[in-house]
């Protein structure tokens, strides 16, 4: 007899684990003209659309990315999520390198570790980034499992 | 009375209860080290209360719950007060649950036949702690979204199961709504449930074991009422006065500005798990589950224990020993962590700016506007006061300067190559402008292509000199000019001269000379050199120069170095119109504002 709440209750508790994050297509986040031409990183909110439980909102901040001139008409973008536990990560520019203030974790500016005694287990996560129309820069923004050596999406 | 009472009685068996439960045997008499458990019921007692009369007011989603709390808080009567008891009391729980572990552990009255009743307690505390982490994410506020978030990762990293338990405690793969009803459903359903019943099995067992004393003992027996009675009762109410001193001290508990994902935070938790976070600081790439999960689970692993290993040789001093090791160790880590925050500058900075956008959103959500359906994080992200020096510190600080620094407050690493924009167009950034020896100074042309323009020359030749009335003159001008603009903080101003500013209008396009160059109005060419002086300064004039400073408007082909924000996609029209209006000092004040400009003097 308590079979039926039991279950009934399990089906909707365990219901987000068949959640996926829509993994949104690519984003308009800036123009070329905005990056420094000393390929120092720079970050941009981005903006699209959110899907939380019932309601759909276009056009709001996602997350943030770290984009960076790496040549003529390229662009290098990291999502500015530490890789270890989530918080953001700062461009420490009088250094020249990333720094997480929560637990420490440092990156070069290509986001790759820069310290192996850094509690984060893999670089910043690279993003996939596309110029269209000569000067837009688009980025294919997603997010990833902290914590794993692996890139994960979530 | 008495058959009444006798009645009553006969159909309950109350007074048994009652002597059972007051007339327990206290071995040794009553002691003061004995209150621990009795002032963790109390708090627990007040936690539910005050929850209960909270849930009448707060409201779990992701548009609702931190502006339901800011109107516990700043709108409903009292409703800080009981936010500032939940709050505090919360904290008071922990640090109670550390006195009481310590006395049992000490007394040894975890030892055979207690050990189930041990277990229960330590089940308590678990259960209190889960309560406190739950509780931490409700307001919703950055503070509390950003420490859940590394805290729902770290729980994420958990071999086999991290995964699962990770997306059905956020409820999905991104925090929103149903990371709030979750958590509230655990926070105010689940967690204060299961602490009953935990309750009921700890008191029930401490009953059926009773109380172990603390040797030698002083005194002979006495039943618990009414001594041990009156300590508890003492012990209660000092715990209550300590809760009410915090609670006037800091005004009740904080609220920060709501949560917004695209804003950075520098997360930290509740300052009882600082030891766990500062702790993960030493576990390089890949170890973490070791300091996260493993090493948290063998402390609870020995303390679990204990009645075992209190049964043997030394084993009782041991578990003392390791109880105060354990103690001392999350005290040292708490103390780095909060030293490492002390002498950091940045995370200094960062709460700063923190702290002034948990009051502006509060200036702004009390406003008459109030908050917009989409909720409170739309006010900040909309407001020019906040958003403007963000901005312009992103984008304009690499030349220009605000008040001498990059809108912030910092001292921005290029140096300076453009005009210092705080009161650009008010009177007294045009007098500046119009003053020989300020012309190519630092604050207006002197680091631009500028320096030994026409404009420089210009006021250097016609005002260089001892001429009275050309002076005058400029000072009409100037006022006209300004008036051009429009500003918030001039209107009063601007009304009063209008005589003045009639006088100065004819002079600009005529006698002044600022037409051989300038179009003002009807007076001048389309094809002037210089930028065009109709509403100079105004909203509209500023936006389209920041959108392109090469329009036959303004600088044309002789533009220095700006870039053309809006025609070049940098910047966004909204993004441009907060930084402009920012700069033209139109935000929202409430009437007893204390509230100052991020870079501000003191």
């Amino acid at each position: 007899m308590t079979v039926v709440p039991a279950v009934g209750g399990l089906m909707v508790l365990v219901d987000p684990l068949r959640r996926k994050s829509d993994g949104a297509g690519a984003v308009l986040v800036t123009s070329l003209g905005s990056l420094p031409e000393n390929g120092e990183p720079r970050k941009f909110p981005v903006l699209a659309t959110k899907v939380d439980a019932w309601n759909r909102t276009t056009n709001v901040p996602v997350g943030a990315v770290y984009l960076q001139r790496v040549g003529a008409n390229q662009v290098r973008a990291l999502n500015a999520v530490c890789p270890h536990a989530g918080c953001f990560v700062n461009f420490k520019s009088d250094a020249g390198h990333f720094h997480c203030p929560c637990h420490d974790s440092s990156f070069a500016a290509d986001g790759k570790i820069l310290d192996p005694k850094s509690p984060s287990a893999r670089p910043l996560d690279d993003l996939v980034v596309e110029i269209r129309n000569g000067s837009e820069v688009w980025v294919k923004f997603q997010n990833f499992r902290a914590g794993t050596h692996e890139k994960i999406p979530v | 009375m008495k058959p009444a009472l006798d009645w009553l009685d006969q159909r309950t068996g109350y007074k048994k209860l009652l002597h059972e439960a007051l007339f327990e045997n206290v071995p040794g008499g009553a002691r003061w080290r004995y209150v621990w458990g009795s002032t963790l019921v109390f708090c627990f007692s007040i936690q539910i209360i005050t929850g209960i009369c909270l849930w009448f007011a707060y409201s779990p989603s992701s548009q609702t719950a931190w502006e339901s709390v800011y109107f516990i808080q700043h709108v409903m009567w009292g409703g800080w007060f009981l936010r500032g008891l939940h709050h505090f009391t919360a904290q008071a729980m922990t640090v109670l649950l550390v006195f009481h572990l310590l006395q049992v552990v000490i007394d040894g009255a975890y030892k055979a036949p207690r050990e189930v009743n041990f277990w229960s307690g330590v089940v308590l505390m678990l259960l209190t702690l889960a309560l406190s982490l739950t509780g931490y994410l409700l307001p919703w506020d950055q503070k509390g979204y950003w420490a859940t978030k590394v805290a729902t990762n770290i729980a994420g990293i958990t071999p086999i199961i991290g995964e699962g338990l990770q997306k059905i405690v956020i409820g999905g793969s991104d925090y929103g709504h149903h990371t709030l009803t979750r958590f509230f459903a655990l926070h105010a359903g689940v967690i204060p449930g299961a602490i009953m019943a935990f309750i009921g099995i700890h008191v029930f067992l401490f009953r059926k074991h009773g109380l172990t004393p603390k040797e030698p003992r002083r005194k002979p027996d006495a039943a618990f009422w009414p001594d041990q009675v009156l300590c508890d009762m003492v012990a209660c109410l000092a715990v209550l006065l300590v809760i009410l001193f915090l609670i006037f001290r800091f005004h009740g508990a904080e609220l920060g500005a709501p949560a917004d994902p695209s804003e950075p935070f520098e997360a930290r938790p509740e300052w009882y798990f600082l030891f766990l976070f500062q702790l993960l600081k030493f576990f390089p790439g890949g170890t973490e589950v070791w300091g996260a999960i493993v090493l948290p689970g063998l402390l609870m692993g020995v303390l679990a224990v204990m009645p075992f290993v209190g049964n043997w040789k030394l084993g009782h001093r041991f578990n003392v020993a390791f109880l105060w090791a354990m103690l001392l160790g999350i005290g040292g880590l708490t103390y780095m962590a909060v030293k490492a925050d002390r002498n950091n500058p940045g995370y200094l900075a960062a709460v700063r700016s923190a702290d002034h956008d948990a009051e502006r959103v509060i200036e702004l959500a009390s406003s008459p506007t109030g908050i917009p359906v989409t909720g409170a994080v739309t006010l900040l992200r909309n407001d020019p006061l906040t958003q403007g020096p963000k901005l312009f510190a992103k984008n304009c600080a690499s030349c220009h300067r605000y008040d001498g620094h990059d809108g912030l407050g910092n001292q921005p690493k290029d140096k300076l190559s453009a005009s210092d924009l705080k009161g650009f167009a008010s009177r007294a950034w045009l007098t500046g402008l119009l003053d020989p020896k300020q012309v190519d100074g630092p604050h207006y042309f002197g680091a631009t292509k500028f320096k030994s323009g026409k404009m420089v020359k210009f006021v250097k030749d016609e005002l260089g000199g001892d001429d009275a009335e050309k002076k005058k003159n400029a000072e009409k001008v100037i006022v006209t000019l300004s008036a051009e603009a429009h500003l918030k903080a001039q209107k009063a101003l601007d009304q009063r001269d209008e005589a003045i500013i009639e006088e100065g209008s004819k002079l600009i396009g005529d006698a002044a000379g600022c037409t051989d160059c300038h179009k003002f109005h009807d007076a001048g060419d389309d094809d002037s050199a210089g930028p065009e002086l109709s509403s100079y300064g105004s909203r509209e004039w500023m936006l389209a120069f920041v959108s392109n400073p090469k329009h036959d408007r303004f600088y044309r082909a002789r533009n220095d170095r700006m870039p053309s924000f809006g025609e070049e996609k940098i910047l966004s029209e909204q993004e441009i119109g907060l930084v402009v209006d920012w700069l033209r000092g139109e935000w929202y004040e409430a009437k007893e504002s204390g509230l100052k400009e991020p870079g501000a003097k003191e």
